[in-house]
């Protein structure tokens, strides 16, 4: 999918700081009738954002208007169960371009890398210690620079170096995705499938 | 140093390794569904690409088909589209499809085993997370997404940074009473939902190996459910009997010849395991959960822990037994129920509605329990008919529907109401997943059927 290309991303945050939250969570399954890949930010938590008769349920950060930006905050193994690629759809539709968090679900990470969406690793202390930061000043700016690595909060000086393999980064920065390098691999694959049994 | 089952298997596939990156993996068989694959295959004519191996691919329809009245036209508008797309892509791009309405038709992890196109030693993928079943034949099986459903059918390839290697090895006899079901939700409430990922897992010991095939796939499908890529089992004779002759199966020489590659696949006594963890299989008891994720779950006979014993944080942990209505320290025994689902690619298979029909025969359903039984495929259904379960079940006040995903997750109109309890034998217990508000308990067959009986969480154990 094309999509635009990743380099420095400064943002402020939301914070959701709920562990475990799954794909179901991030978009319900009766909103994956649709057969294009537009739209779903609209459905976004929405089981969170709405209550059952519809209404906004204000409680909810995504309908606090103090918090905004392109960087989502959330605690610790996000993005568990299905492996919808609408969770992510969903999130970068929404305005997201980077989720961080303690711990990802790997097929979550796998599609987050492949649609433009950066999953950002910390550790647990520092993810509490952002969410601190979110939730005293949301206004405060993160900087996340893909091309050194680095995690940054200017005001606090705070920085991190985080990891992320090198072909991924390149595929991000380039608004490359992995169809783009198999596709200049046919003939080695077509030779290759001869010596596969089955 | 020798290699595990797993290596054997993703090191044969390998078509090039790129450094510091993912390795490009071979994918032997491709599985494909309507709701997943639709912007794939939009995907693919945008970039101007046809399928590489049509007959490497498999189409079926099961996500959001409906379990009523499927001679009916779908009523639903958008599903019939997404139904409607999948049919036009598989005939365009010329892939078999075993649309609604087939005989072959059911749920994508049902129909593969069932038909010989999932085969050990091989490499399967699907843009569905529950994949990890067909690793009970000893492939390795995993879900992934869109982008790479796009990915496969293109090149036939996905890119994939080789997970690290987890063996879980359980030894001993398990108790009257405790299904694969049970062994699968007893190891992730010990390990959590979160607790094997990054790893693939091999399931090795006495209680696997005493297992029938379903029971391989039952467990294999819960790996996800602890966050494992995937989880596989080495082929053995109960596997090779168990495929042999099913329509897409290698016959003849072909046959002999896959049989001396299957025979090689097991993990050298050598061979290394980033992470080893063994039970005792005869500590294990019947297994239900009481939160909204499946690490969530105890002894049916136990009592709901303490938010002070768990490895989630506390806010996390109240929310969600706040979600279910449940506290701290209750029993689960003799929580009443309002519905029950026998059905999904966890238990949806003949051996699941054998064990169920065990325990209701000659005993009635709970007046104010609905029950909604959706066999795993049409085989399924039929072999239901013909082993005269269907007589049982309908003696018991019970319906046999249609197959497909149902209310595994709700997809379709097979929805658990808002704040209504659900015992059932699928796989995810998470917030609004069986319904929007629904509650889920997951168990096994026989927990369900228990349960279905009596109106409340029951020990199935009373009634074996
Ligand atoms: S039964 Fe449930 S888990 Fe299995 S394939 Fe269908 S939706 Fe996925």
């Amino acid at each position: 999918m094309a999509y635009e290309k990743f380099n420095i991303l400064k943002s402020t945050a939301v914070p959701l700081p709920i562990e475990n939250i799954d794909t179901d969570q991030i978009i319900p399954a009766r909103f994956l009738k649709a057969t294009e890949r537009l739209g779903f930010g609209d459905n976004l938590f929405r089981d969170w954002r709405y209550s059952s008769d519809n209404n906004l349920n204000e409680n909810f950060v995504l309908n606090n208007c103090i918090y905004d930006g392109k960087i989502l905050i959330a605690g610790k193994n996000f993005g568990s169960g299905s492996s919808r690629e609408h969770a992510a759809w969903a999130i970068y539709d929404y305005g997201f371009r980077c989720v961080i968090s303690s711990f990802f679900a790997d097929i979550f990470k796998n599609n987050c890398l492949n649609i433009g969406v950066l999953p950002l690793k910390v550790t647990q202390e520092d993810l509490d210690y952002i969410l601190e930061l979110v939730f005293e000043n949301p206004s405060l700016e993160i900087t996340v620079d893909l091309m050194n690595q680095k995690l940054i909060i200017p005001d606090k000086e705070f920085q991190r170096f985080f990891e992320i393999n090198s072909f991924k980064k390149n595929n991000l920065m380039n608004g490359l995705d992995d169809i783009d390098y198999l596709k200049n691999m046919k003939d080695e694959i077509i030779n290759f499938s001869n010596k596969i049994p089955f | 140093m020798g290699k595990t089952l797993f290596d054997k298997v993703w090191d044969k596939h390998v078509v090039r390794s790129i450094k510091d990156g993912p390795d490009v993996l071979f994918i032997d068989r491709h599985m494909v569904h309507e709701v997943t694959s639709p912007v794939a295959f939009r995907g693919l004519e945008n970039r101007n690409l046809k399928v590489l191996f049509p007959k490497k691919t498999f189409a079926t329809a099961d996500h959001n088909t409906p379990t009523l009245n499927q001679h009916l036209p779908v009523k639903d508008p958008l599903s019939s589209k997404q139904l409607l797309a999948l049919e036009k892509n598989a005939k365009k791009h010329k892939i078999l499809y075993w649309g609604l309405g087939h005989k072959k038709n059911g749920i994508v992890h049902v129909i593969g085993p069932e038909h010989g196109i999932t085969l050990p030693g091989t490499t399967i993928v699907c843009g569905d997370s529950h994949t990890s079943t067909h690793g009970a034949f000893g492939a390795i099986a995993f879900g992934i997404g869109t982008s790479e459903v796009e990915m496969v059918l293109s090149s036939q390839c996905v890119m994939q940074q080789k997970p690290k290697r987890m063996r879980i090895f359980i030894d001993g006899k398990l108790q009257k009473g405790v299904t694969p079901k049970d062994v699968a939700l007893f190891i992730i409430s010990k390990l959590s939902a979160s607790g094997a990922t990054g790893f693939f897992i091999e399931y090795s010991g006495e209680v696997f190996k005493d297992m029938s095939m379903e029971g391989r796939m039952t467990v294999c499908n819960l790996s996800i459910e602890m966050g494992a890529r995937g989880g596989m089992i080495a082929p053995d004779e109960k596997t090779l009997e168990y495929i042999k002759d099913r329509e897409f199966t290698p016959k003849g020489n072909a046959w002999k010849n896959a049989q001396k590659y299957w025979n090689s696949l097991y993990s050298d006594i050598d061979a290394n395991f980033d992470k080893d963890i063994s039970f005792d299989g005869s500590l294990i008891d019947p297994m239900i959960t009481f939160g909204t994720n499946p690490g969530m779950g105890i002894s049916i006979s136990n009592k709901i822990p303490s938010s002070r014993d768990q490895s989630d944080n506390e806010k996390s942990y109240k929310r969600s037994l706040n979600y279910m209505n449940f506290n701290e320290g209750e029993n689960m025994i003799g929580k009443k129920i309002d519905y029950v689902f026998l059905g999904s690619c966890t238990n949806g298979r003949i051996e699941d509605f054998r064990a169920f029909s065990k325990i209701v025969q000659g005993k009635k359903k709970a007046d104010d329990v609905i029950a909604w039984l959706v066999p795993g495929s049409h085989k399924v259904r039929n072999s239901i008919k013909e082993e005269g379960l269907l007589d049982i079940l309908n003696d018991a006040g019970f319906e046999l529907r249609e197959p497909g995903c149902s209310a595994c997750l709700a997809m379709n109109e097979d929805k658990i109401p808002a704040g209504k309890y659900v015992i059932s034998t699928s796989n995810r217990n998470f917030e609004g997943r069986q319904g929007p508000g629904s509650r889920t308990l997951l168990a096994s067959p026989i927990a369900v059927a228990a349960a279905a009986i009596t109106g409340k969480i029951t020990d199935p154990r009373k009634y074996l």
